[in-house]
């Protein structure tokens, strides 16, 4: 009786085993059921159009790939998440008001930052009032976001302006001859002028003379005169604040006059368009991550770079790769699913403590909002034009393989 | 420290260069203001327009830019008549006129924005950055052939106006349309034909931003103050004024850059427009 009993039970166990290890083989399809109920809305905006639309096109892509990701994983707590996405049309007057109707009109149940600095600030006074945890990633003067429930995605570190200048004054120190002047040029573009006045000050520190300092209006229409007074000083090397095509700009004028600066670095260029310059060779310029060894190795990231130059190049971008830009918008998802789904709540306070608590894996690795501003560790990294090809060189064990750094 | 003289000279040839551009753009706008007292605000995005076809053509169908301006002028020629046709069916004034060319401008930067992306776009040729060298200077060979374009139209449309029966007609209902027409001048027909001048202008202006500036719809708007000041500094309806106030303010803004700091281009146009106000010399 109880052998025939144990029998049955070790056919009983034998077919559960069975059953589950199928179940195992067949997890991505039963164990991850689709989110379900209503959907979690998260509101935001971006600035579609107006100046800074160029960039916020590239924001907007990242978005919709991973609410798309979320979604096909177990979305916001089993929840669909939906994402409502207004057009700040690049006034901070009007991401403030936005973002104050997703909160009182739409009544969504959580926020994600804009893009570019000012739209942040204005929406962060919203998020604030609210009491709406709010992850930015394009925020570059750190120090401006006091807000308590306000994250960073990107990790410019609490002080770029120091940090990062020598980040890049390690590398020059690596040439040879090492630049002993250097020339800095910056639109006064808030978050470049910020930049290059830490260079300026950094520089001086280490002992690498700035024989010249200028500051050019955003938007600035002719670069002749500029290009003189930079030939004229003719230094070892020219940092230069620009952004968008300001760089092609100022080298084309440089070429104009017969002059090419021997080591240049451009802020936040228009990635496409300097590296295919004829002037865009070996130029630098900043960054945190590019679609390469070791950072293709990270968790996902491979499928959404795929994903990412699919949707770019559907959507006509003239430079469909996957560089911080998106990788910033894809690390404030990740941090608003992990947040949430960490602290199992759509409570603003809780998942604020949450992700003060705990470290969140992104796109650009193991993100901290332990220091000051929430801000973790800087990660700015130096990247060069390299056969018409963007190349992280600098700090040397994060560089492409077979890859270095190179001296104009 | 003083800039050396080479900076100056230098400072100077880019300037009246750029000032080029400025008086281009200026000269269709300040045809329509001064001789119809029509404001055309979206004469910058019929310039821009034209600037992205011309992209447009370069580089999906590998057309010349001085082949595709042949095919571009005619069209933006067009787009002034019908641009006029409305202006002269709705009986706007001049003060609507702001309204509605922006209207107009706002509709053409959101289509452009649809069609050509939000993304700054270049027009890579081979001819961008060619340089003649005199003595210590360099003259950038593309805004020299702007330059001259741009002199070449505002000359030919300066004689036009003062040596033909069409020109003087023009002037004449600019002057008084009721005593101009008393005449046997027919306004009306004039007055599309000025249209039409002025967008082929723009179209003109439009194929060297092409080549020379960088393309984002948004940019419609960087040009608008400044040329402003180009053509009140140059009196409407002037076109060798809006030529000469573009080189001025060309020039001063670049002496500026090379002197103080770029930052302080801007205040210049303004500053100059304003003390040419003040001062009224007899050619403003």
């Amino acid at each position: 009786m109880s052998k025939g009993m144990g029998a049955s039970r070790r056919r009983t166990f034998l077919g559960g085993a069975l059953a589950a290890t199928a179940g195992l083989v067949a997890a991505p399809a039963i164990l991850r059921a689709a989110p379900s109920g209503k959907p979690v809305r998260v509101g935001g905006t971006l600035s579609l159009t107006g100046f800074l639309a160029q960039t916020a096109v590239i924001h907007k892509i990242a978005s919709e790939i991973m609410v798309e990701e979320i979604n096909s994983r177990d979305g916001f707590l089993g929840r669909p998440v939906e994402f409502i996405l207004l057009d700040d049309q690049s006034k901070p007057d009007v991401a403030r008001s936005l973002y104050e109707k997703l909160i009182t009109v739409d009544k969504v149940d959580l926020i994600q930052g804009p893009y570019a600095t000012a739209p942040i600030l204005a929406a962060m006074g919203v998020a604030q009032r609210y009491g709406k945890v709010m992850i930015q990633s394009s925020m570059g003067i750190p120090k401006l976001q006091t807000y308590d429930m306000a994250f960073p995605a990107t990790p410019f570190g609490p002080e770029p302006d120091k940090s990062y200048p020598n980040v890049i004054l390690d590398a020059m120190a690596t040439l040879s001859p090492a630049p002993k002047t250097m020339v800095v040029l910056t639109s006064k573009f808030p978050s470049a002028q910020f930049m290059a006045q830490g260079m300026r000050v950094e520089a001086e520190k280490r002992g690498v003379k700035v024989p010249l300092y200028l500051e050019y209006e955003a938007g600035n229409r002719d670069f002749g005169a500029i290009a003189a007074r930079v030939k004229e000083a003719n230094a070892d090397f020219l940092w230069v604040g620009s952004l968008g095509l300001e760089s092609n700009q100022i080298l084309e004028a440089l070429r104009k006059l017969d002059y090419k600066p021997k080591n240049s670095f451009h802020l936040y260029p228009a990635p496409g368009p300097l590296a295919l310059s004829p002037d865009g060779n070996l130029v630098w310029s900043s960054t945190f991550l590019e679609p390469d060894e070791p950072f293709m190795s990270r968790p996902g990231m491979k499928k959404i770079a795929e994903l990412y130059k699919e949707r770019a190049t559907k959507a006509n971008l003239p430079y469909p790769i996957i560089d911080a830009q998106a990788a910033g918008m894809v690390s404030e998802w990740q941090i608003l699913e992990q947040g949430v789904n960490g602290a199992k709540s759509l409570e603003d306070k809780q998942i604020a403590a949450w992700l003060k608590k705990n470290v969140v894996t992104t796109i650009y690795g193991p993100t901290k909002f332990d220091g000051l501003y929430n801000h973790g560790a800087p990660a700015q990294l130096i990247r060069q034009v390299q056969n018409k090809e963007w190349k992280v060189v600098w700090p040397k064990d994060l560089a492409a393989p077979g890859v270095k750094l190179i001296g104009g | 420290m003083m800039p050396s003289a080479t900076l100056l000279g230098q400072a100077l040839i880019s300037g009246v260069l750029a000032g080029g551009m400025y008086g281009l753009l200026a000269l269709g706008l300040s045809l329509s203001w001064g001789l119809l007292r029509l404001v055309n605000l979206s004469h910058f995005a019929l310039a821009f327009l034209a600037a992205y076809l011309t992209y447009e053509m370069g580089t999906t169908y590998h057309i010349d830019p001085w082949w595709s301006v042949l095919l571009i002028v005619p069209a933006m020629f067009a787009i002034g008549l019908v641009q006029h046709w409305i202006f002269d069916r709705f009986k706007v004034n001049e003060l609507a006129s702001l309204l509605i060319t922006f209207s107009f401008a706002v509709m053409l930067e959101v289509g452009i924005q649809l069609y050509w992306t939000a993304d700054y776009r270049r027009f890579e040729t081979h001819y961008a950055t060619w340089s003649i060298k005199a003595g210590p200077f360099y003259i950038p060979v593309l805004e020299l052939i702007l330059c001259l374009v741009a002199g070449v139209l505002a000359w030919g449309t300066w004689l036009w106006l003062r040596k033909t029966y069409v020109g003087k007609a023009l002037r004449a209902s600019a002057e008084d349309a009721d005593i101009a027409a008393a005449y046997g001048v027919d306004h009306k027909k004039l007055a599309y034909l000025l249209s039409g001048l002025g967008a082929a202008y723009a179209g003109v202006a439009g194929t060297f931003i092409a080549l020379i500036a960088t393309l984002a719809p948004a940019q419609i708007w960087a040009w608008l103050g400044v040329v402003f000041a180009v053509v009140i500094i140059g009196r409407l309806g002037n076109p060798l004024g809006a030529l000469f106030a573009g080189m001025l303010i060309g020039a001063s803004e670049s002496i500026a850059m090379a002197i103080l700091s770029p930052a302080w281009a801007p205040v210049v146009s303004f500053s100059v427009l304003i003390a040419i106000l003040l001062w009224d010399p007899e050619w403003s």
